[in-house]
């Protein structure tokens, strides 16, 4: 099987699609962008390439003869789904161990030489306890693409126990700091095999004793474990490298890619919003730092096309500041704004300013979620104005982006459209976020078939 | 006649670009020796210059957007426009005043570093700008000189009608021609004026054979970048004279044979490769990165076979030509037909022209923010075309001579995505097996 990879850098979260031939979707990966293209890109692939081993094995054990359907469906998919958290844990914990060692050696190293055994009888136990955690919980916090921000999380909750007058708190984290550089630049040699491996190992089976419709005899658990750890085996022969890797997003500038390999994000939103919802004549996609209105005709071929390139207003680090304003997390904003009976109108789409507009308000006694709920307005206003000028909406209009797994922006959304442009059917893909990395892949696809010939 | 070899070629590339060098040189050592020469000096726009009219009194003409485009493109406007605003100056103010006042304070040092004199009329042609007028209204107090104020009414139509035409010429009888009169002592001489329209006329045909060259396919001229340095002299102090028709008639021979030869335009970078993309640009370049600019299209292979910058100016490839034999009328004629004082149904169907004349690809808007007059009702126009030719159209936005506008990163995402556009739009004439989404 011959795979492509779409990847699209954007400006908070890189993601990679890998597609088969047929152009169907077998692997996806997310990580935060941070400052670094390079590693955000390889964390990217990595999890997409992870994603699509597992979407391999779980086809490979369908079309395995020695397991019949309704066993697979049952006992075998629930063991997959265990053996992959599982493995998200024993990935999690490989990554641990490097943390730890970065860690020790820095502490050992001469510019804390003097503090260093303080140092080490901290970071001892602080490790110890990360490790338990792990251990002990169910896999489901252990999203490697994400490794830093979980692990900095539990590191900074031990670290403040820890800490005392002889190893600060920040001493702490500037190990960390210093750490976690080191591991995320590391190449994990093999990491799938090995965690897959001990995955395989430590993954308890189902409970009951698997029987297949029919049969008298129950399937020994053995050979379900013997069925998926010979999958395992073909789906590691096999090659998941992209044969073709186009690259598209915000840092377009600095992809690491040659130009041929670089498609314009505009490009990519409209083609992967196409084949997301091929009715699409019209997309808005709402990133951390643009914004972006595109208009499409049948096939998925831009026809024009505005952004707001020169201010952020309304864009996804807006709703950000907003939050940190809050005190809330991003993710807790929409549902909140929902919660409003009136909204409050905000005249101010700045981000600076409609921070200093929050602050006024809150002290006027006015509450969150009305406050909450204009903001979420004024943010769609200018999303507005942008599809106005890239043309309008004529046709279905579809909506892709971070922001668009905000409900209260959909709602605030909806409603503009309706207001403006009358009924028009509004798509949102669960997957929306996907909408750049996967016509990136298309456009991989599509270089794969003129390579070919075809 | 023999090939030149490629030695001769690059000579005779760069034969125009000295003459234009040198021509400009000597206007500006010109200028400076004013106060001494005891020559008489006129500001005045470009667009409704009345450079044959000037000349033929003998006055200098000195055009402040050419000194602030000119500062512009030397690195030196950011300076000048904050000057400018220390001064009060809001920041939505066109860019090109505020270069102009903050050049003035800062010791009026033109762009060849020669100073520039003060003037003794401020010829205010107004085209369609209010700023214009504001502009001047500066420069008076400043130089508490006399105006002269042509008022050139707007063309909503695209139609000169004969009481437009007769309005300016009666203008230029009771206002323009007595001011210039008081100035020089001297009295108005048709018959000079006269020699100076037939020189422009010469000059202005071969301008237009020039820009027409860009139908060949390659085009051996970019209209826009390479276009704002051939319609140096001409927007300038060069109409009607004999510099300026020899200039042109060098430029014409140059481009003509580069065309003989299929070869594209001469770039900052080089002679422009192969030609991948055919382009009309409406709006004014930026000048404080135009190099960097041109380069986005010369890397991608876009070059523009004709702009509406370059008619700024004066508009002579839809027939106009000075013409001794109506001199007034003639001068009045250019002035109502400059680009900006059209109406948008005007510009609109001179794009559209350009778009099949030239058979382009596309067409692009740089939407300026300094200056309304080009970019008020750009997106409508936009829209207007995309719809009449079914052309692709892309849209970027810049400044003329405000660095701070110009964001190099945005616009080169904004070019490339719109250049990928239009090669999407090619390659779907090709086979379906082709397509990413089949
Ligand atoms: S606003 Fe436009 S036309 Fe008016 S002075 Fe400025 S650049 Fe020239």
């Amino acid at each position: 099987m011959t795979l492509v990879a779409g990847i699209d850098l954007g400006s908070t979260t890189t993601k990679a699609i890998l597609m088969d031939e047929a152009g169907a979707v077998v692997g996806r990966g997310i990580t935060n962008s941070r400052s670094n293209y390079h590693l955000a890109t390889r964390i990217a692939m990595d999890e997409a390439t992870i994603n699509a081993r597992f979407g391999l094995l779980r086809r490979d054990l369908e079309a395995t003869s020695g397991l019949e359907r309704d066993l697979l469906r049952g006992a075998a998919a629930e063991f997959l789904d265990r053996l992959e958290l599982d493995f998200r844990r024993a990935q999690y914990l490989m990554q641990l161990d490097a943390l730890r060692d970065s860690a020790l050696q820095e502490a050992a190293g001469p510019r804390l030489a003097a503090r260093s055994s303080a140092i080490t009888s901290r970071l001892g136990p602080l490790f110890d306890e990360m490790a338990r955690e792990a251990h002990e919980s169910d896999g489901h916090a252990q999203r490697s693409q994400f490794f830093r921000d979980e692990s900095a999380s539990r590191f900074g909750e031990h670290a403040q126990r820890l800490a005392d007058r002889d190893v600060p708190y920040d001493l702490l984290l500037g190990i960390f700091d210093k750490a976690i550089g080191q591991v995320e630049g590391r190449v994990f040699d093999r990491s799938f095999e090995r965690c897959i491996r001990s995955a395989l190992a430590e993954s308890r089976l189902p409970v009951a004793e698997p029987r297949t419709a029919g049969s008298p005899t129950p399937t020994p658990r053995a050979a379900l474990r013997a069925a998926v750890s010979a999958a395992v085996a073909r789906i590691l022969a096999a090659d998941v490298e992209p044969a073709v890797t186009i690259g598209t997003g915000y840092g377009r500038q600095r992809l690491p890619f040659p130009k041929e390999q670089i498609r314009s994000e505009i490009l990519c939103h409209g083609l992967g919003a196409h084949s997301m919802f091929p009715g699409t004549r019209t997309v808005l996609d709402i990133g951390g730092q643009d914004t972006k209105a595109i208009q499409v005709d049948d096939r998925g071929i831009v026809t024009s096309f505005q952004m707001n390139d020169r201010c952020a207003a309304g864009c996804g680090r807006y709703l950000g500041y907003i939050a940190d304003e809050m005190n809330l997390g991003v993710h807790e904003l929409g549902p909140l704004a929902q919660r409003s009976t009136r909204s409050v109108k905000i005249t101010s789409t700045c981000t600076v300013f409609a921070g200093a507009e929050l602050r006024d308000r809150l002290t006027l006694g006015q509450r969150r979620e009305d406050i909450l709920a204009g903001l979420h307005r004024a943010m769609m206003l200018r999303a507005m104005s942008l599809l106005a000028r890239s043309g309008g909406i004529e046709d279905e209009f579809t909506f892709t982006g971070g922001v668009a797994s905000n409900p209260a922006a959909v709602d605030a959304l909806t409603k503009l459209v309706g207001e403006n442009y009358g009924g028009r059917r509004i798509n949102i893909s669960p997957g929306s976020i996907y909408t750049g990395a996967l016509g990136a892949a298309l456009f991989a696809r599509t270089v794969l078939r003129e390579r070919r010939g075809d | 006649m023999t090939q030149p070899s490629p030695q001769d070629r690059s000579a005779v590339k760069d034969e125009s670009m000295l003459r234009q060098k040198q021509m400009l040189a000597s206007h500006f050592s010109r200028l400076a020796a004013a106060p001494e020469s005891g020559d008489k000096v006129v500001y005045t726009f470009v667009p409704g210059n009345l450079t044959e009219l000037l000349l033929s009194f003998g006055v200098v003409p000195n055009l402040p957007e050419i000194n602030a485009l000119q500062s512009g493109m030397r690195k030196l406007s950011g300076d000048f426009i904050a000057a400018a605003e220390r001064e009060g100056h809001s920041e939505d103010v066109c860019t090109y005043v505020k270069c102009d006042v903050g050049m003035l304070r800062q010791g009026n040092v033109g762009p060849t570093g020669a100073l520039l004199p003060p003037p003794g009329l401020l010829l205010l042609s107004y085209t369609g700008c209010f700023t214009f007028m504001k502009w001047f209204e500066l420069l008076q107090q400043e130089y508490s000189c006399p105006v002269a104020m042509l008022h050139v009414p707007y063309q909503p139509e695209g139609v000169i009608t004969p009481e437009m035409r007769e309005y300016v010429v009666r203008q230029l009888k009771e206002v323009v021609i007595p001011a210039l009169e008081r100035l020089t002592g001297r009295a108005y001489d048709e018959d000079a004026l006269c020699q100076r329209l037939a020189l422009s006329a010469a000059a202005e045909d071969d301008l237009v054979a020039v820009l027409g060259s860009a139908r060949h396919r390659p085009s051996p001229i970019d209209a826009y970048f390479g276009g704002v340095y051939y319609l140096g002299p001409i927007f300038s102090a060069f109409r009607g004279t004999d510099e300026g028709l020899a200039y042109y008639r060098c430029l014409r021979e140059e481009v003509e044979a580069r065309a003989a030869r299929g070869e594209g335009p001469v770039t900052p970078e080089g002679t422009m490769g192969e030609e991948r993309y055919r382009l009309v640009v409406e709006g004014p370049p930026n000048w404080t990165h135009f190099r960097e600019f041109w380069k986005m299209f010369h890397d991608e292979g876009a070059v523009v076979v004709a702009s509406t910058y370059s008619k700024v100016g004066g508009l002579y490839d839809t027939g106009f030509r000075h013409d001794p034999s109506r001199p007034l009328e003639s001068l009045a004629d250019y002035c109502l037909g400059c680009y900006t004082n059209l109406g948008l149904p005007s510009r609109v169907a001179l794009i559209e022209r350009y778009l099949r004349d030239f058979s382009a690809d596309g067409f692009l808007i740089n939407s300026v923010k300094s200056c309304n007059s080009f970019s008020a009702g750009q997106l409508l126009m936009l829209r207007e075309l995309e719809r009449r030719t079914g052309l692709a159209g892309g849209f970027i936005e810049s400044d003329l001579v405000d660095p701070r506008y110009f964001s190099a990163a945005n616009i080169k995402n904004r070019l490339e995505s719109y250049f990928q556009m239009l090669d999407q739009k090619r390659r779907h004439a090709r086979p379906a097996a082709l397509e990413a989404c089949a």
